[in-house]
Formats: structure tokens, sequence, C-alpha cells
């Protein structure tokens, strides 16, 4: 089942979605008619750097999360290497309160393969791979569909579009894991591993999938560059506010409460307020606005009256938030923060690999506090002692799953502390923790007792 | 295999007597296909892991073993692989297994109650399986329908999504009795993908 069809609002911009609400979009014709595949075709015909240039001159960023120019990533890529360059797209999109990749997929898959072709012209790359959440099984369905049509059509596989390139396309399935959206969780997955980080360097850049020089772009970054090269860089600036850090349209998925959730494109710099209210008619009937989640679970929150931010980077980062993957999860005023906190805990909880010791045991006893913590059992000292867990987390691991969960944390114990305190018991009237044994020592445990007793 | 190597086996499946395991033909043919498709031979991993468990249903120890030899790699390698994903399972579960997403935006939209619904409907919890092997209940994590919240996926692809109790009923006592209320995945597909 797929997303309603549903016109552009007025305040929106169709880039990356035009042709989105067609009949049959996902098919090679309408995409065609529509203007598809003329970047690629002019793309295998120009110097690599020159696409390299001109996606650095729109200021074109990774919009999986990270922001990181993707002109600038692609330079990278050594001028001369010894072994084959990989594409590979990251399609594992996982952030809580995303799907946006999903909606790309599924009507336009079309546009991220004219993307690819001129991503992997410019930097080389013979092989690609499309690495989709298992779980989005019409995605999956839709891309396959696609590369077999670009296959027929002579634009994937040998001498593509007669220019005397190469490149094959592969879909490769993930299999429910949130850490293969990080880049290298991603290539080991890809490798036919566990999807367990690398430590950085060597950056993928020069060593990544296969021991190849590799570049990972989310589907959204890749839509938009069939764009630039038909338009130009000045075209991609004047979508967005205007400079280079602030360029183009972004693909927001907002949800939770508010009148009309859904995904929306937008130019950069928007406010926040403004895509709440006028696009998503503002909270429901009767509610006022307490919070939100402005990029995904990751992001810490804006509190209402933040509202009035400018959904770009840098200016989320001023607010000591971020963009992330444009997943806006709206509270209102009915909704408790620790219930929120303890759930956005749960999820890193079950996502954390195992790797990294304090995000192993951080996220699994920041989870656990809070749960005593929303079941009444917890103690007022357990939120400073919360707030301490979340600084240790940070900056201390291979990726940064540790982070993403103690940053949304520590904002809520920060910005909210006044609900927590709330539910939480005076220290000596909370029950000390018995730590779970099991097995041997539990029975050793038994047994030191019994002696002790008697 | 070695002694201790069996005694593995049957601990990670948990099947007191499993079924011997051979590719089908079919099977044979996208295996030939994928390994192509990549440079190293055990990349493959993943994508067979589906293509076997979409057939054979989970992933038995016979299975696994059958798909380490296959690709050239120890059966522990494949079990290591196999137990990081969530989609991978290596029990027998449920007919239908019905996955429904807890996380924030579906809580926020009522996920909590469907749950509830789910196991007095069903009489069980979730993470367990109704006594004629019919149904299984999960909890999962976001599933990307957050603006559609809340959802439930069934068998691992059939997505259900903007549900209330009410509909949710619906739902169970169609597949009870193998009726599925939205059209198959293909015939979704052919009509545009809609609801």
């Amino acid at each position: 089942m797929t997303q309603k069809i549903t016109p552009a609002h007025p305040l929106e911009n169709r880039v990356v979605l035009a042709g989105f609400d067609e009949a049959s979009s996902w098919t090679i014709e309408v995409f065609e008619k529509n203007g598809g595949y003329v970047a690629a075709r002019k793309a295998v015909t120009m110097v690599p750097d020159d696409i390299i240039n001109v996606v650095k001159e729109a200021g074109l960023r990774g919009l999986g999360g990270a922001g990181f120019p993707a002109g600038v990533k692609w330079s990278f890529i050594p001028k001369n290497p010894t072994k084959p360059v990989y594409l590979v797209v990251n399609a594992d999109e996982g952030e809580p309160g995303t799907f946006k990749d999903r909606q790309i997929m599924e009507h336009l898959p079309h546009r991220l393969i004219d993307g690819m072709i001129c991503a992997a012209t410019a930097i080389n790359a013979k092989t690609a791979y499309i690495y989709i959440r298992g779980e989005l099984r019409l995605a999956r369905l839709r891309v396959e569909q696609a590369v077999e049509e670009a296959y027929k059509a002579g634009y994937l596989g040998k001498n593509i579009f007669g220019s005397g390139l190469d490149l094959d396309i592969t879909v490769h399935p993930g299999a429910g894991a949130y850490i293969c959206g990080e880049e290298t969780g991603l290539i080991e997955s890809l490798e036919g591993d566990r999807g367990q980080p690398r430590l950085k360097p060597p950056f993928p850049a020069v060593s990544g999938v296969f021991g190849g020089p590799t570049i990972v772009n989310n589907v959204e970054t890749l839509s938009h560059v069939p764009g630039i090269l038909n338009n130009g860089a000045e075209w991609f600036l004047k979508l967005g506010a205007g400079t280079p850090r602030t360029s183009g349209t972004k693909l927001i998925c907002v949800s939770g409460d508010v009148q009309v959730p859904g995904f929306y494109e937008i130019p950069v710099g928007m406010k926040l307020s403004t895509l709440l209210n006028d696009i998503c008619g503002g909270p429901k009937p009767g509610r006022k606005f307490k919070a939100c989640y402005p990029g995904g679970s990751s992001a810490p929150l804006l509190k209402a009256d933040e509202f009035e931010v400018a959904m770009d980077f840098d200016s989320l980062a001023a607010m000591k938030t971020m963009m992330g993957s444009g997943a806006v999860i709206v509270m209102d005023d009915r909704r408790s923060i620790p219930e929120m906190a303890m759930r956005t805990a749960r999820f890193y909880a079950h996502e954390s690999c195992g790797q990294c010791v304090p995000c192993r045991e951080g996220t699994r006893w920041v989870h656990s506090m809070l749960s005593r913590l929303c079941q009444g059992k917890g103690a007022v000292s357990d939120i400073d002692k919360l707030i301490d867990a979340c600084g240790n987390m940070q900056g201390r691991t291979i990726c940064v799953l540790a982070d993403a969960c103690a940053m949304p944390i520590e904002s809520m114990l920060r910005k909210f502390r006044s609900e927590f305190e709330a539910i939480a018991l005076p220290d000596d009237q909370v029950e000390a923790i018995v730590p779970r044994v099991s097995g041997q020592m539990a029975g050793l445990m038994e047994s030191i007792r019994a002696r002790q007793n008697r | 295999m070695s002694k201790i190597d069996k005694v593995k086996a049957t601990d990670m499946g948990k099947q007191s007597d499993p079924a011997p395991y051979q590719f089908s033909p079919k099977l044979e043919e996208k295996f030939n296909w994928l390994v192509s498709r990549y440079p190293r031979r055990d990349a493959v991993l993943l994508p067979l892991l589906h293509f076997v468990q979409d057939e054979a249903g989970y992933l038995s120890a016979p299975a696994i073993d059958c798909v380490a030899s296959k690709v050239g790699v120890s059966p522990a390698r494949v079990r290591e692989v196999a137990s990081f994903y969530s989609m991978f399972r290596m029990n027998k579960k449920g007919q239908y297994v019905l996955q429904v997403c807890h996380n924030l935006s579906c809580y926020l939209a009522g996920s909590d109650e469907l749950i509830a619904t789910l196991e007095t409907t069903l009489g069980i919890k979730c993470g367990e399986t109704t006594p004629d092997g019919k149904f299984t209940i999960e909890r999962v994590e976001c599933l990307a329908s957050c603006s559609t919240a809340p959802m439930m996926q069934v068998n691992v692809w059939d997505y259900h999504e903007c549900l209330t109790p009410e509909k949710l009923k619906n739902i169970v006592s169609n597949l009870k009795e193998d009726r599925h209320t939205s059209p198959s995945f293909d015939e979704r597909i052919a009509s545009g993908g809609e609801a």
C-alpha cells in the first residue's frame, strides 16, 4: 500500500517529485516523456570534473542526514585508482519518522537511476549498488523493474547511450537493521557481513566496498543531480534561500499531531511554523503544539516557541538541533515527553550493533532508567544520572548511533525537566536496582545468600 | 559435520526435526545470477537468505548449512549474519506474522491500542504464536509509514496503514479464513500501487 497521491500544496515546489502524481509515473515511457534521462545523456559526454564542479557550485548536500556537500565527497575519489570504483546508493531508510526515499523509489525510480548515471560518470564508477531497506518491498520491486527497463533501453550495461562507458546496477536488499544506514555499516552489509560500522579512516572514498574507492549517496541526493545538470547551479541556488549552504529543495516528512501529515517538497529555508501551520493545517482541533523532532528521532527537540526557525542545515544547527533526514515528528499538549523519551531510547537500544561499550550499555541503561521513570518507580536523582549518561555516550564510539540516542534524550531532559520531576519519586522511596543475573551466577549468589542467612 | 556443529545447529534452529533442505531449480538459477553480480561470492548472503526464507518460510538449520556450502563459507558465518538482521527468522512462526510498529509516530497515532486489540482478539501476547499456528504477534520498529500511522505489516511485506481497532479486527477475521482484505501484492502493483 503506498501513500495517497495528492496534488502539490501551493507552498511546495516539486522538483525531485515532479511528475509524482501522474499515472504510471514509475515507467520509463512516462519518465522520458517528462524529460527523463536528458541529464544522463548529457553527463556521459561531459568531462567528469565538470560534473563534480557544477554539483559543488550548486551546493547540493547529502540529504540522508549528514548534509555533507555531495560534490566535495565525489572529489575525494582518487584520480588514478588501482581498484574499481563503486557507487552505492543508501536506500536503507530507517530513521523513525522518515519515509521520503520510499516515495521516490515507489513513484519515480527512474529519476534515481538518471542521477546514478550522472554520479557514476563523475566518479568513473562502472558498478553501482542500490542498498534498499528489506521491508520496503514495493520500492524494491519498482526499482528492480526500472533497472530492467533501463538495461533494455541501453541506458545501463555496456556502452551506455553509445558513449563507450559501462555501468551495471544491482539492487541489494537489506534485512532489517537501522545501523546499515550508516555508510560503513552499509558497506559491511553489502559485503555479506553483519552491519557493524568500520573505523574511519580509511574513508570509503579511499577504501570502501570490496576494497575499492566508494561513494555512498542517499536516494534524495542523487535524485537532485539530473535537475542540476539540466538547469545549472544558479537555478538550484535560487530554488532555496539562495546561498550555496541553503540551496535547493528538501523533502520533509511530517507525522504525529498535525491535521495533515504527509511528505512535502519545500524550498530549503522555509520556516518550520509555515510548514506546520500553513501546509500541514496546524495542530489538531482544540490542541496546541508542544514540541517536535525537526529531523528524525535523532534530532534534539524544539519547543513550540522555537518553531520560527528556518528549515536549513545551518539554522537548525544554530538551535543545537539538526535537519537530519527531514522528518518532523510533532507532539501536541496532551503528550508526555518522558514517554516519548523512553520510546526513543528503546529504539536505539534495539538497534545498537553492540560493537562499542558506551553505545551497547549506554542505550540499554538509558532505556531502563527511562522505563523505570515512566512506570512511576524512578528517583529524582535519576534525571541527573541520565543527563550524565547521555553526555558520556556522545563522541566516544565508532559511529554516531550512541550520539543519535543521547542527543534527543538530553534535550528532552533539559527542556522538559519538570515533566520528568513530576513523575519521579524522592530518592529515599526508591528501591535499589537488583542486578539481573542468570545461570551459574544466580546459583552462586543464591548459595552465598543462604550461607549468610544460616 | 562434527558432533559439536550438530548440537549448535539444532540449538539455533530450535527445531526438533528439521526437514532436509535443497535449493529448488528456480533458486539455483537466482543464486547463479546473484553470484555474477558481485566481485566476491560471500556478498550474496543477504539477498540469498531472503530468497531461501521466502521459499522455505524460515531459515532452518539444514537451510543454513546448504547456503553455507553453496556460498563456500562456514555455517557459523551464515548464522552470524542471519542472527544480526531482524527480518531473518530461524524459528518457525505462525502462518501470518502480524507486526505492529510501536515507534514514535505510530505510538502518537495509537499503536498501543492496536497491540492490545490484537492481544485480546487472539488471546496471545506479543512474541507468541496462537496454538493453531495461524498467527504470531510482534512489535517492530519504524517501517516508514509515519504519515499513514498506525501501521501493521503482515508476513514481512504486506503493509496495512491508517489502522483503527475496528479495521484491525476485520483484517484478522478475514485472515482467519485466509481471505486477504487487501488485494494481493501483484494486483496492487498492476493497479498502480494504490490501496
